[in-house]
C-alpha cells in the first residue's frame, strides 16, 4: 500500500506526458467539436445588455433570424486573435453576432470593445455564468450559429480561423438562408 | 572560422559531457576513486568548452555576422551594442547556449567547491548533471543550431522583436535560467541520493545553498520580467496568468516548499523522501516550463506541428528525464527511511502544511495553464481560463497560507505550542485586525477582500517582527546582551526575517493595485486634460522624435497637483522600422505610494490623441517587496553554515578554533 504512494508520483506524470504526446499528433483535428445540442433548440436566456439604455437581450428576440452568438472575455487572449475576424463577418456576411460576456468585468469589455471596435449587434453581461453553462460553453471563445427557428446547427470551441469559416462557417450559413 | 569554432566546441562539449554522465557513474558503483575523480576535470573541461561557444556566438552578434542564421534573423546593424548582446538570448537557439552555460558554470562550481561532499555522492551528482547536458546538447546540435550558416549572408538582418529591446527584458531570461537551472543542481543531488539510497542531514544541507540561490535568481527574474510587462506592454498591470509567466511561477512555488521542505530535512531528518519528490518536481516544472512554453504548444498547437523533430525531442527529453527521476524515485524512496517524528503542532508540522498548499497551488496554477493543452488533446478545441479560474482557485489557497506564515517561525521543532505562540501573537493579531477595519471604513467603496488582503500583510509583518525581536531577547534582556544576540545572530534567520518582511509589503502592493487601480481613457487635443487619483495630466504637445532603429511619437503631458507642475510624463508610441512593428514607451511618474502612468495612444487625424492614463496604488511595494525578499535570499546565502557544507567539517573547523 506504501509503495503505491512512491509510485503515484510516475502514474501522474505518465498521464501527462499521454497528453502531451496526443497534443503532437499532427492528424488531429481541433474543430471537430461535438456538441449535445447539435440540430436542438438553443437553450433560452434573458440577459442584461451591456449597454444599458438597450433593450433586455432575451432569446426569442433570436427567432426567424440567422445568428451566430459569440462567447468571449477581454482577458482571453484567442478572443484577441479572432475579434477581427468576427468584425469581417459581421461587415461582409451582414450577419448579426450576439456578444455574451463571459466571466468578466462590464468596464473591461467596454474598453476591449472601444480599443479594438465592436463587431456584435448586441452584447449581454451573463454575471452567473448561467447562459453559458446553458450552452455548454468549455472556455472563451466559443462560437454558435444559430438558425431561424432557433436551433444550434454549428458549434466551434477556440477562435474561429479563416479556414473554417472559409469552409465550414459560409457554406453553412449559405445552405440556412436558402 | 570564428563560428566554425563555437560550433566545434559544442560538438566536444557533447562528447565531454557524455564521459561525465557514465564514467563517474560507473566509478561510484565500483568504488573506484580514479573513475570518480574524472567528473572534475570533465566539468571544468565542459564550462570551458562551453564558454567558447557561446563567446564565438556572442561575437557573431557584436560583429553582425550575418552569414549566422540566428544571427540574421534575431539581429541587425543599427541596433544597439547592449541589444545586441541581448540579442544571444533572445531566441530560441541562443537561449538554449546560455540555458547549458549555466548549466556548466553551476557543475563546476559543485566540482571546485565541494571537496568535503562524499566521493560517492559528488561523482554520481556530475554525472547527472552532465546527463542533463547532454540532453540539452543533443537538442541543440541536431535539432536548434545556432551556428548553422545562411549563403548567401543577407545584408542587414530581421532586427530582434522590438518588444525585447529593452534593459529589463535583456537581463530577464540570464535570472530566470539562472534560477531553472539551479533546481536541475538539487534534482542532480536528489537523484544521486536515490542511487545511493541513502540521505541524511549532510545532504540536506548541501542541497539548501543551490535551493536557495536558484530561488533567488528566479525570485529576481520573475520580478524583473513582471516590471518588464507592467512598463513595457503600457495595459498598466503587471500579471496576467499567461501561459509563459506561469512557466515560471510554478518552479517558484515548488521551488518555496522545496526551500522550506529542505530545512526540515536537515534540522530534523524528517521528511526526507518528500523533498527529493519536490525537488524532481521543481525541475520538472522548469523543464515543462521552459519547453512546451516555447515550443508554442499552449499559445498555437499548430506551431508546434509544424516541427515534429523538435517538438518529439523536447517531449522524449522530458520524458527520460522526469520519468527516469520518478521512476527511480518509486523503486528507491522506500527504502530512505522515516527519520525524525513530530507533532502535527510544530514548526515541522508547519512547514508541511506550508508545503501542501504550495504544492497544490502550483497545481492548480499547472491545471489553468494546460487546461487548453488537455482539452484541445481531448478533442474539444483550444480555449483558455482567465483570471477567473485563478482568483477563485489560487487565492483561496494563500489567505491559510499567509495566516500560517505569522505563526510557523514561533512553533518549536518537534512538538510546537501552539497556544503560547498565538499568546505572542497577539499584538500582530491585533494590528491586523485594525489595519483591515481602517482600510474596510477608509475605502468603503473598494472590494471588501482588499480589507483581509491588507489585514493579512499587516499580520506577516507583526508576527515576522515578533519572532525576530523575540530571538534577540529584545526588551527581556539588557541591551547589551541583545546587541550581541543580535550580532551572533546566523545569517539564515536575517534571511528568512528579510524575505518574510517582503512577501508582506509585496502583498500591500498587490492588494493595493488590485483593489484601487483608476483607469481613464480620454481623446486629447494638446492643452486638454484628464483627472485622475488626485491629479491632473495636461497634454501639451506631441512631436515625432528619431531613434537609432525607430522612429517615435513622444507625447508631453504635465502632471498638474492644482495649478503647479508636478513633473513632466513624455510617454513615446514607437515604430521599429525593421520589423514594421509599434511599441508603447509608457511614462511612469512614482510618488513611492503609487505610480502615475501615462500611455500616448493613436491619433484621431483631427489633431487629437488617444491618451491612457492609469493612476496605480502601491505597485512599487510590489517592486520594493520583491527586491528585500530577493536581498533576503542573498543575506541567507552568505549564511557560514551553508558555506562550511557538511556538518562533519563543522566540528573541524571547531576544533581547530
Amino acid at each position: 500500500m506504501r509503495r503505491l504512494l512512491y509510485i503515484l508520483p510516475l502514474a501522474v506524470f505518465g498521464i501527462i506526458a499521454a497528453y502531451f504526446v496526443a497534443g503532437l499528433d499532427p492528424a488531429r483535428d481541433p474543430s471537430a467539436v461535438p456538441s449535445a445540442l447539435i440540430d436542438r433548440p438553443a437553450p433560452s436566456f434573458t440577459l442584461d445588455p451591456l449597454d444599458p439604455a438597450r433593450p433586455l437581450v432575451v432569446s426569442d428576440d433570436l427567432r426567424g433570424e440567422i445568428v451566430l452568438v459569440n462567447f468571449f472575455a477581454s482577458w482571453c487572449v484567442p478572443c484577441r486573435v479572432e475579434h477581427p475576424l468576427l468584425q469581417q463577418l459581421a461587415q461582409e456576411q451582414n450577419l448579426p453576432i450576439y456578444g455574451i460576456v463571459y466571466k468578466d468585468q462590464p468596464d473591461a469589455i467596454r474598453r476591449w470593445l472601444h480599443d479594438l471596435g465592436n463587431p456584435y449587434a448586441m452584447v449581454a453581461v451573463d454575471p452567473d455564468s448561467r447562459t453559458a453553462i446553458d450552452f455548454g460553453v468549455y472556455g472563451v471563445p466559443e462560437t454558435y450559429v444559430i438558425d431561424r427557428e432557433s436551433r444550434i446547427r454549428f458549434r466551434f470551441a477556440g477562435p474561429l480561423d479563416p479556414m473554417t469559416i472559409d469552409e465550414i462557417l459560409l457554406p453553412l450559413l449559405a445552405e440556412l438562408r436558402e | 572560422m570564428i563560428v566554425e569554432l563555437g560550433h566545434y566546441a559544442l560538438v566536444l562539449a557533447l562528447l565531454v559531457a557524455l564521459v561525465q554522465a557514465s564514467v563517474p557513474l560507473v566509478g561510484a558503483a565500483r568504488r573506484e576513486p580514479a573513475w570518480m575523480g574524472v567528473a572534475v576535470p570533465a566539468s571544468l573541461l565542459f564550462l570551458a568548452l562551453i564558454l567558447i561557444a557561446f563567446l564565438a556566438l556572442m561575437r557573431a552578434y557584436i560583429v553582425s555576422d550575418f552569414s549566422v542564421a540566428n544571427v540574421a534573423d534575431n539581429s541587425h546593424v543599427l541596433k544597439p551594442l547592449l541589444y545586441k548582446i541581448a540579442g544571444v538570448w533572445g531566441n530560441h537557439e541562443g537561449s538554449l547556449v546560455l540555458w547549458v552555460l549555466m548549466l556548466a558554470i553551476f557543475g563546476a562550481a559543485v566540482a571546485m567547491f565541494g571537496r568535503n561532499l562524499p566521493a560517492t555522492l559528488k561523482a554520481r551528482v556530475l554525472s547527472v548533471q552532465a546527463m542533463i547536458a547532454s540532453g540539452f546538447l543533443l537538442f541543440t546540435l541536431f535539432a536548434s543550431n545556432p551556428f548553422a550558416r545562411f549563403d548567401p549572408a543577407p545584408a542587414a538582418g530581421g532586427d530582434l522583436n522590438p518588444l525585447l529591446q529593452d534593459p529589463g527584458l535583456a537581463f530577464h531570461p540570464p535570472l530566470l535560467y539562472l534560477g531553472y537551472v539551479g533546481f536541475s543542481m538539487t534534482f542532480s543531488f536528489a537523484v544521486a541520493a536515490l542511487i545511493e539510497g541513502r540521505i541524511d542531514a549532510a545532504w540536506a544541507r548541501w542541497v539548501r545553498p543551490w535551493t536557495l540561490a536558484a530561488w533567488t535568481a528566479l525570485t529576481a527574474g520573475i520580478g524583473l520580467g513582471s516590471w518588464w510587462a507592467y512598463y513595457e506592454l503600457g495595459w498598466g498591470g503587471w500579471w496576467y496568468w499567461d501561459p509563459v509567466e506561469n512557466a515560471s511561477f510554478m518552479p517558484w512555488l515548488l521551488g518555496t516548499a522545496l526551500l522550506h521542505s529542505a530545512l526540515v530535512a536537515e534540522k530534523r531528518d524528517a521528511l526526507k523522501s518528500w523533498t527529493v519528490l519536490l525537488a524532481i518536481l521543481t525541475f520538472a516544472m522548469s523543464l515543462i516550463g521552459t519547453f512546451l512554453v516555447r515550443s508554442g504548444i499552449l499559445t498555437s498547437v499548430h506551431a508546434f506541428a509544424t516541427d515534429p523533430t523538435r517538438g518529439l525531442f523536447i517531449l522524449l527529453l522530458l520524458v527520460i528525464a522526469i520519468g527516469g527521476a520518478l521512476a527511480l524515485y518509486a523503486w528507491r524512496a522506500p527504502t530512505l527511511g522515516a527519520g525524525g517524528v513530530f507533532r502535527p503542532v510544530s514548526r515541522e508540522g508547519a512547514l508541511l502544511l506550508n508545503n501542501l498548499l504550495l504544492v497544490t497551488a502550483a497545481a492548480t496554477v499547472f491545471l489553468g495553464t494546460f487546461y487548453p493543452l488537455f482539452l484541445d488533446a481531448l478533442g474539444l478545441g483550444t480555449v483558455s481560463v482567465g483570471p477567473p479560474y485563478y482568483i477563485a482557485t489560487f487565492v483561496p489557497l494563500m489567505l491559510p497560507l499567509l495566516l500560517a506564515m505569522g505563526v510557523g517561525p514561533l512553533l518549536a521543532w518537534k512538538r510546537g505550542d501552539l497556544a503560547g505562540a498565538l499568546s505572542r501573537l497577539v499584538i500582530a493579531g491585533v494590528c491586523a485586525l485594525i489595519a483591515g477595519i481602517a482600510v474596510w471604513w477608509w475605502k468603503s467603496d473598494g472590494p471588501f477582500m482588499a480589507g483581509i488582503g491588507i489585514a493579512l500583510a499587516v499580520w506577516i509583518a507583526g508576527a515576522t517582527l515578533v519572532e525576530f525581536f523575540g530571538r534577540i531577547g529584545f526588551g527581556r534582556i539588557t541591551p547589551r546582551d541583545t546587541l550581541m544576540r543580535l550580532v551572533h545572530l546566523p545569517r539564515g534567520t536575517f534571511g528568512m526575517t528579510l524575505a518574510h518582511l517582503g512577501m508582506a509589503i509585496a502583498i500591500v502592493g498587490m492588494t493595493g493595485s488590485s483593489a484601487w487601480k483608476e483607469e481613464h481613457i480620454a481623446i486629447l487635443e494638446p492643452g486638454g486634460s484628464i483627472a485622475a487619483g488626485g491629479y491632473d495630466y495636461r497634454l501639451d504637445a506631441v512631436t515625432r522624435i528619431e531613434g537609432p532603429n525607430y522612429w517615435a511619437y513622444r507625447a508631453q503631458i504635465s502632471l498638474l497637483d492644482g495649478d503647479e507642475v508636478v513633473a513632466l510624463l513624455m510617454p513615446e508610441k514607437r515604430f521599429y522600422r525593421v520589423q514594421r512593428m509599434p511599441t508603447t514607451e509608457a511614462a511612469i511618474r512614482t510618488t513611492g505610494l503609487a505610480d502615475l502612468y501615462a500611455v500616448l495612444g493613436d491619433p484621431n487625424g483631427e489633431g487629437g490623441w488617444t491618451v491612457r492614463i492609469y493612476h496605480e496604488p502601491l505597485v512599487p511595494w510590489i517592486w520594493g517587496g520583491l527586491m528585500i525578499m530577493v536581498a533576503g535570499g542573498l543575506v541567507s546565502l552568505t549564511d557560514r553554515r551553508l558555506r562550511v557544507g557538511a556538518p562533519a567539517s563543522v566540528r573541524r573547523v571547531a576544533e581547530a578554533g
